[in-house]
């Protein structure tokens, strides 16, 4: 059998310690490890979205990194995003609000890319939405009801 | 058939379906995981034509962690072939064996399938087959295929035809002769990706104890899932549960019952363990159906005053190498929707579809009526620029008359109800058109390329009267709904349409909560599973509301009597003499009144004997249309083309739509504007490519271009309301109908935008490169 390596990784505040082979990808080590099945494969190759989650803070497509590029490291998928239901984030509330989702499919990878747009830009313009968006694909909303989602989290937000 | 006051119904709910989802916990396929769990990776041909000289599996199936790998030959007869939708006897037709028989027909046919304790193990060692192919040449063009010494994709057939269906009418000729003017034009609708954001996924699990299959699927109409592999495994169909759970995205894609399928289900069954498989984006995109594939040629005899007395079409439709479920038969809507929302007298055609070595096509999101669509408005801006008129002028002179309804077109269609004028209308006020029109002449004096594009359009929605296609063609497009009210008063909804994004949990509580007075939290609507709704058909055509929703209301007008009748013996009056209103039954003119909750309650825990009913209240119903409804619209779009880059900006998208009475208006949004974006990509971006030999050039996203965020403006919507009788909501079906205006529409634009240049028509996809040639050749001219 292939050999394994130890990881160690904090995902979404709990701490996790693992046996993986070198070669997995984080998006199969949240996925298949931590049962994390929000997190989506989308394209294999960086450039649909769907495995958005935050490493260090930071967006990355979880697809095209290693799971022992991750170890020592703090990972936030969707899952992590709100405590409860009664407790969603911003974002999650705004994609509700603005029927910013269809299928479903690629909203925890466009929430998580929009978390990092408003965590560097609070209040950003409909252009800057869609600009910051440019790496996550969406085929059924068309994407104008997620640039409403973003907007209706950043005013609660920022209200807040 | 009841009808109940709207309260719920009407307003932009948000959806039900939403918190699961934006919290990542939604169950796709993929996200199934059982024990002794087993994957699949499929090994795919590498060429597009060809016969297999030798299989080497030993190396696969020696590498550590795989539990089989299965080749035609292991098949031995027990599974297959693939599942067939609609077919009839005078067509070319060959089966379509579920792995590979010798030969290959297209790039990424499956040839074997390796099944290993992990993903990573199954792919491993999928790359260790070894697979011998002598190619021998390909035919890819549709076209060329059809020529007499063309290669044959199948051998024994006499040609590459799978269909031709002449539609003479001499008529058509007539008016020819007769005509102030004809014009030709050959128009290519390029293959498409439907490109789902979850690509195809499956997980079959055979129980050896009580002898049943459980297959999830990435699937939009489970319950041809559950016929097709019964009859692929020979097994009697009450031993299969298909369920489509949460499933990312179809845009008509995922109807058919793909080889996969059946196979793993066979392989479940052969190792007595589930067996999973997601398929990566390269197969989705070689091994998922693409859509259009039509070359159409088109001649058009008109007036000089810009009326449209008679068309002459072919269509020529690429079928690919195997016949997917309903693929040959796209091309008949064409000729069926050929007139748009236009009287014309007289329509001749003739269809050819056609194989090819090359992935099978399939519906992909309007099915044959985008293409007529393109066809028509295309049409209309050339008679337009032929006759010196405004293209609205044009089309108004054209439009079936809002008195004409309904309307048999020339083409054979009936059309429900319509008014043209009125959308088109509240269009030119929407966008302003005359100051748009203006503001290009000024443009044009600048020398910039500024064009506005217009589609008036209809289509054909509510798929739909089952009666509509053969009866050998086994495909009863009706639809079913149980409404099951618990004790409580609470209720469940079993649909056998089957969403995967529409938002039907929430369009189908509004409509429950109507009905009884409950409130949304009180409803629970289930769907995509054989063994909880016993028939229905899925989700596909747009009849999500028009056909299912339709059903649903039978079934809540059946529960709705019995509750009335049961409130009647209970509070001791007639039943003529019980008025109902927002949840409560009265005794008219009286303060006697028991409400909807405490009617359930009687119904099935008071030890009372109501003459005449059984305990319980539920109801099952079937919904058979009597037509299908035809949704219209009006839009506009306006785009600059930059001559330097052949850049095309968007500048501005209005559409005005009439798809009748409305459930829920922020999804029948979300419908118009994921579908004007998908009809936009296609026009602009996308397309399926091959090179001579039948490599898939577009197989990566890299290659395949989707539209972007950062690709649209904001689009400007409105919606006039003419309702259908068609069914008993007067709702016509959404879901295509963006796809189908935008293309033509922003085609439209684009040459109007370079007609200035002496340029009068550019094949889609309109990327740069394309349109920067012809912008250079007509300099050069």
């Amino acid at each position: 059998m292939p050999r394994s390596v130890p990881v160690t990784v904090t995902v979404n505040g709990s701490t996790h310690e693992r046996e993986v082979e070198p070669r997995t990808l984080l998006v199969h080590f949240l996925r298949e490890e931590l049962d994390l099945t929000g997190v989506h494969v989308g394209c294999e190759s960086t450039l649909c979205g769907a495995c958005t989650v935050h490493l260090n803070g930071r967006a990355v497509k979880s697809c095209t990194v290693l799971a022992v590029q991750a170890d020592g490291q703090e990972v936030t998928t969707i899952e992590g995003l709100a405590p409860n239901a009664d407790n969603l984030h911003p974002l999650q509330v705004g994609f509700w609000e603005k029927h910013g989702l269809q299928c479903g499919y690629c909203t925890p990878g466009m929430i998580m890319a929009a978390k990092q747009l408003l965590d560097d830009n609070p209040s950003p313009t409909e252009t800057e939405i869609r600009e910051a968006l440019d790496g996550n694909i969406c085929r059924c909303t068309g994407y104008q009801q997620i640039v409403d989602a973003v907007q209706h989290a950043a005013e609660v937000a920022g209200a807040s | 058939m009841a009808t109940f006051r709207p309260n719920s119904v009407g307003q932009a709910i948000k959806r039900r379906e939403d918190p699961r989802l934006i919290r990542g916990l939604g169950t796709y396929t993929d996200d199934v995981k059982l024990p002794r769990m087993t994957y699949a990776a499929f090994v795919r041909s590498d060429f597009a034509a060809g016969a297999i000289r030798s299989i080497d599996t030993s190396a696969a199936a020696a590498h550590p962690g795989v539990a089989g790998v299965y080749t035609y030959a292991d098949m031995d007869g027990q599974v297959g072939p693939s599942p067939v939708g609609v077919e009839l006897p005078d067509m070319g037709k060959a089966d379509h064996p579920l792995l590979a028989d010798g030969r290959v027909l297209h790039v990424g046919q499956p040839i074997a399938v390796v099944v290993a304790e992990t993903p990573y193990a199954a792919r491993d060692a999928a790359g260790l087959v070894d697979v011998d192919i002598e190619p021998r040449e390909a035919v890819v063009d549709v076209e060329a295929a059809m020529a007499p010494d063309a290669p044959r994709v199948y051998e024994e057939l006499d040609s590459n035809i799978c269909i031709h269906l002449p539609i003479p009418n001499p008529e058509a000729d007539k008016l020819f002769e007769q005509a102030d003017q004809t014009l030709s034009m050959r128009l290519l609708n390029q293959k498409v990706a439907p490109f789902p954001m979850e690509g195809r996924a499956v997980c079959a699990h055979w129980e050896e104890g009580p002898g049943k299959l459980t297959i999830w699927t990435s699937n939009q109409a489970p319950h041809f899932v559950k016929q097709q592999v019964a009859m692929c495994l020979r097994i009697p169909e009450i031993r299969v549960r298909a369920i489509a759970p949460e499933v990312g995205g179809g845009f008509g894609a995922k109807i058919p019952t793909y080889p996969e399928e059946p196979l793993l289900c066979w392989i479940s069954r052969a190792l007595c363990r589930p067996v999973k498989w997601a398929e990566t984006r390269t197969e989705n995109l070689l091994g998922m159906t693409h859509g259009r594939g039509h070359v159409e040629k088109i001649e058009v005899a008109f007036q000089n005053d810009g009326r449209v007395l008679a068309l002459k079409g072919q269509t020529i439709s690429d079928v690919g190498a195997w016949r997917s479920f309903y693929g040959p038969f796209i091309a008949m809507s064409t000729h069926t929707m050929s007139c748009g929302c236009y009287a014309i007298k007289a329509v001749a055609w003739d269809i050819a579809t056609v194989f090819t070595n090359t992935m099978a096509t399939e519906a992909y999101r309007g099915a044959g009526r985008p293409e007529a669509a393109y066809i028509i408005e295309r049409v209309m801006d050339e008679v337009a620029a032929a006759t010196g008129l405004d293209p609205i002028d044009v089309r108004r002179r054209n439009f079936v008359d809002k008195g004409a309804f309904p309307h048999t077109t020339a083409s054979g269609a009936v059309y429900d109800s319509g008014d043209y004028e009125l959308t088109l209308d509240r269009m030119v006020e929407l966008a302003g058109y005359e100051e748009a029109r203006e503001a290009q002449r000024q443009a044009r004096e600048q020398g910039r390329l500024v064009g506005i594009g217009l589609a008036t359009f209809t289509e054909v929605c509510g798929i739909g009267p089952s009666t509509g296609t053969a009866p050998q063609q086994r495909m009863g497009t009706w639809e079913s709904a149980t409404v099951r009210v618990e004790p409580s008063g609470n209720v469940t909804v079993y649909t056998g349409i089957s969403p995967h994004g529409q938002g039907q949990e929430t369009a189908f509580a509004q409509m429950v909560s109507d009905a009884f007075g409950v409130g949304l939290d009180d409803v629970v609507v289930v769907h995509g599973d054989t063994d909880q709704v016993q028939h229905g058909v899925g989700t596909f055509g747009s009849r999500g509301i028009a056909v299912g929703g339709a059903a649903l209301h039978m079934a809540l007008t059946k529960v709705h009597a019995k509750a009335t009748r049961i409130a009647a013996h209970h509070l001791d009056a007639p039943v003529d003499q019980i008025e109902y209103e927002d949840g409560e039954f009265t005794v008219s003119g009286t303060d006697r009144k028991l409400t909807f909750r405490e009617v359930a309650e009687m119904a099935h825990l008071w030890n009372v004997n109501v003459p005449g009913e059984e305990p319980g209240l539920e109801a099952v119903a079937r919904f058979e249309p009597p037509g299908t409804t035809f949704p219209f619209g009006a839009h506009l779009c306006q785009v600059e083309v930059d001559a330097e880059s052949g850049q095309i900006e968007i500048q501005r998208y209005v559409a005005v739509d009439d798809f009748g009475v409305v459930i829920n208006p922020m999804l029948a949004d979300g419908q118009r504007l994921g579908g004007m974006v998908q009809g936009i990509g296609q026009a602009m971006w996308e397309e399926v490519q091959y090179d001579d030999g039948g490599q898939l050039l577009s197989g990566t996203l890299m290659d395949y271009a989707v539209p972007r965020a950062k690709h649209f403006p904001r689009m400007e919507l409105d919606n006039t309301v003419t309702p259908t009788e068609i069914n008993p909501l007067g709702a016509k079906g959404i879901g295509e109908l963006g796809t189908i205006g935008s293309t033509p529409c922003i085609v439209n634009a684009i040459v109007d935008a370079l007609r200035p240049l002496g340029i009068t028509n550019i094949d889609m996809p309109a990327k740069p490169e394309r349109v920067w040639q012809a912008i250079q050749s007509a300099g050069a001219a």
